[in-house]
């Protein structure tokens, strides 16, 4: 059942940047490209995504655990530290360069294989390098 | 303004996934993140039968739903590489991306993810915006 919902999840959310066309890295730049021909696609994506994102939050507060797990792991720093704006950076950077952030850039693999498959062996690289450089640093302790 | 609608349904059909998601799992939806559980985790079946979903789901492009913008031309493949290792880097440093700060963060009006999305639209926007000067 827990394999089934995530798949059916993975599969809406899929679909979901499909109707929106997040998955054409075009839409994304005309987004990114406010001095030009300005797109607001994104904004009412986000904008869609949130409220029912912000109900969902409401719900998760009254219940004690959720239906197939016996806790909630939900993130809770709330400290604004170096890594997490130096990182936010670097992914806007690349981000802008492709107009591919992780889901649409993996949905490239069938939309458009020729840049999709780059991009995604470049991911996995850049993803990688970070989780080789997070050993070496709690090694040593 | 017609064409809000096929965006706005888009996302709330993301908010929809974003919330069964957590309240079923009790985590947050972050592409990022699940991808690099696919990747790097010992326990990698279900963040993979995801990423299998989203690949599915979001290439429904053309086949099932209709789409307005074609593609853009062919890139070269360094932008492409350089773009693909600072994504892959860049959201696990800062802990998260579009979906996971941008959607599931603010969602519950989380500072760090409502910083880190300002931060990420900000240095895109400027990148797109020197891409297109030079």
């Amino acid at each position: 059942m827990k394999a089934l919902i995530t798949f059916i999840t993975g599969l809406l959310f899929g679909v979901g940047l499909a109707f929106s066309e997040m998955t054409n890295p075009a839409v994304v730049i005309g987004f990114l490209d406010i001095t030009r021909n300005w797109n607001p696609s994104l904004l009412f994506v986000m904008v869609g995504a949130i409220a029912i994102g912000f109900i969902g939050y409401q719900i998760q507060k009254r219940r004690k655990k959720p239906l197939f797990d016996s806790s909630w792991s939900i993130p809770t720093r709330k400290d604004i530290d170096s890594p997490l704006i130096i990182g936010s950076i670097l992914f806007g950077i690349g981000w802008g360069l492709s107009g591919y952030c992780p889901g649409p850039g993996l949905t490239a693999l069938i939309n458009n294989p020729s840049e999709g498959i780059i991009f995604v062996i470049a991911l996995i690289l850049g993803s990688g390098l970070f989780q080789v450089q997070s050993k070496l640093q709690t090694k040593p302790q | 303004m017609e064409n809000f609608i096929l965006p706005l349904s888009g996302g709330l059909l993301i908010g929809v996934a974003a919330t069964l998601y957590l309240l079923t799992t009790g985590k947050v939806v972050g592409i990022s993140g699940i991808f690099a559980q696919a990747l790097f985790n010992k326990e990698r079946g279900l963040p993979i039968l995801f990423i299998i979903g989203l690949i599915l789901g979001g290439s429904t492009y053309g086949n099932l739903i209709p789409q307005h913008t074609d593609f853009p031309e062919s890139r070269s493949t360094l932008l492409l590489i350089i773009s693909g290792l600072l994504v892959g880097y860049g959201t696990r440093l800062g802990r998260g991306c579009t979906s996971g700060h941008g959607v599931c963060g603010i969602s519950r009006l989380s500072p760090r993810s409502i910083i880190a999305t300002l931060i990420f639209i900000t240095s895109a926007i400027i990148t797109v915006y020197f891409f297109n000067s030079i």
